[in-house]
């Protein structure tokens, strides 16, 4: 029975470390913290490059990011997950969270617009030229699925494309015929227009500049959406002067420039 | 020994040693399936089951499992029989390739699909002349799961066939037995129930695939919405729809466990 001495030290060590996992940190000194942003996934390159710039002028800060989906982002939240700062494709997963009580009410504060465009792999391999050719049959269109902001938006604009007299009122029926995949995030449809494996996708302007050797259509103002991005602090914030600050910095002239030459619009002039 | 004896061993020996660790386990793998059947009490569990996504990705999860399950069976089986049986040169490379999907994570194989079998993929190109595109396809689904479910037979019908005693090899070929009836009339009926494990583990695993099938077969209901990846939308549409479609899958899969486990009971005992 000897080797058993063992075991029930292994399990107090055991127990031991899970205590401590339990107890609240330690104070950490000023210098060293980590502030936690939850945002978009079609901020991901801006929004890296935007971390190292704060983190640049912040000694001692980690900005540590978690990109996903709005959607996914929202229910993370909802479901207890810590983070200080929340940066949304769209005002519908931001209020949903201000009615939660997550995010106060009137805190939010729209720091960007996005257009959306089409996008075509390098090579085009189905021969796209026009708005018109998404509606050939056999085309593989790649779009993000309805649940998510990239997806709706795609959709309305098809719907709203139906108006225009040379592409005729059947155009979005036709088109969502050849949606080949729903993608859970926008940049599941750049990667499979980047890897030729969809004819054409539909996303944000800025995941276009994100991938320069995409080809693109534009598409008129008149039936493109606008996407607002909310950013806010959330109430549960553990490092809400850290907060603050980063929300302050994304509105500054700097880091609108930044959010411009990744394809977004800022909304500072 | 009596029952005296066996209640001094009882406590005598600290069993709280095994029982207690045991416990934190059970907790963890109890309490999330209990908390998912526990909620979706409440909500209208019927009519989100019964909802047509959710029927059509139960429809497709059963099919594309079933067929992925017959092909790593098919195919496995003398692939297992081989690394268990022959001796030949770059067998261990061969093992560790057929091992390396059961330790990769889904993503790097949904990813590596696509490259491979991709329109525009180093061997995907290929069949594009012949009118074939691989992804977005239910075909493709059944790669997907296939590439990260069929070593778990592999390694289970091996692990049968290994386990057998030499001397009835070569008591078969004394008898003047060829190597496709030693495997039919030997090996089969002695390697029976890891064999039977085996497609247990490839058909759950195969059900439960996503991230290899989301990248590489992408997500259209009815052609490859699978019952996980409509659970991952489903949870972004309204917790009560992910939860419903859940519960059928811990359902069904415990019904497949169920059956193949009484068959392999059944075997045993025959």
């Amino acid at each position: 029975m000897k080797h058993f001495a063992l075991a029930p030290l292994l399990v107090t060590v055991l127990l031991a470390a899970c205590g401590t996992a339990e107890r609240p940190q330690p104070t950490p000194a000023p210098q060293a913290r980590t502030l936690t942003v939850f945002a978009a996934a079609s901020l991901t390159d801006a929004f890296t490059e935007i971390g190292r710039n704060f983190e640049a002028a912040h000694p001692g800060v980690t900005v540590s990011f978690n990109f996903a989906g709005s959607q996914t982002l929202r229910t993370q939240l909802e479901q207890g997950a810590v983070a200080d700062v929340f940066a949304s494709a769209n005002q519908t997963e931001m209020d949903t969270l201000v009615k939660d009580t997550l995010v106060a009410a009137n805190s939010a504060q729209v720091f960007l617009t996005n257009s959306l465009l089409v996008i075509l792999p390098a090579n085009n391999p189905a021969n796209v030229q026009t708005l018109k050719d998404l509606s050939r049959p056999g085309l593989k269109l790649d779009l993000a699925d309805t649940t998510v902001p990239a997806g709706k938006y795609a959709r309305q604009i098809l719907a709203s494309l139906d108006k225009d007299p040379a592409l005729g009122p059947n155009f979005s029926t036709q088109t969502l015929v050849n949606v080949v995949s729903n993608e859970t995030d926008v940049r599941q449809v750049v990667a499979k227009v980047q890897l030729g494996e969809a004819d054409a996708g539909i996303v944000y302007a800025s995941d276009a500049v994100a991938v320069p050797e995409l080809k693109t259509i534009e598409i008129p103002a008149a039936d493109n959406v606008i996407a607002k991005y909310p950013i806010s602090a959330l109430s549960k914030a553990p490092q809400p002067d850290l907060a603050a600050s980063f929300i302050a910095y994304v509105l500054s002239t700097d880091a609108q420039a930044t959010l411009k030459k990744w394809g977004f619009t800022p909304i500072a002039p | 020994m009596s029952p005296q004896n066996r209640f001094t061993r009882w406590i005598t020996t600290p069993v709280w040693v095994f029982i207690l660790p045991s416990l934190v386990l059970l907790v963890l793998l109890g309490l999330p399936i209990f908390a998912v059947f526990w909620k979706s009490a409440g909500t209208d569990f019927f009519t989100y089951a019964l909802a047509p996504t959710a029927l059509s990705a139960l429809r497709l999860s059963l099919l594309t499992s079933s067929l992925s399950t017959l092909l790593a069976v098919a195919a496995g089986m003398p692939l297992a029989y081989i690394l268990a049986r022959w001796k030949f040169h770059g067998k261990t490379a061969l093992e560790l390739l057929v091992d390396l999907p059961v330790v990769l994570p889904p993503s790097v194989a949904g990813l590596a699909l696509l490259i491979a079998f991709g329109r525009q993929g180093v061997f995907g190109q290929w069949l594009v002349p012949l009118g074939i595109s691989l992804p977005f396809t239910t075909a493709a689904v059944v790669m997907a799961q296939t590439f990260v479910a069929a070593p778990l037979f592999v390694r289970s019908a091996k692990g049968g066939f290994v386990e057998i005693d030499p001397q009835l090899e070569e008591a078969a070929y004394v008898e003047g037995a060829n190597e496709l009836q030693l495997f039919r009339f030997v090996m089969l009926p002695l390697a029976w129930r890891s064999l039977l494990a085996g497609t247990i583990l490839t058909w759950t695993r195969a059900l439960g695939e996503f991230g290899a099938t989301i990248l590489f077969a992408g997500n259209l209901i009815g052609k490859t919405q699978t019952m996980p990846l409509a659970i991952y939308l489903g949870l972004e549409r309204s917790l009560g729809v992910a939860l419903a479609l859940s519960v059928m899958l811990v359902i069904v899969s415990v019904i497949l466990l169920g059956v193949l486990r009484q068959l392999e009971k059944k075997v045993h005992n025959s």
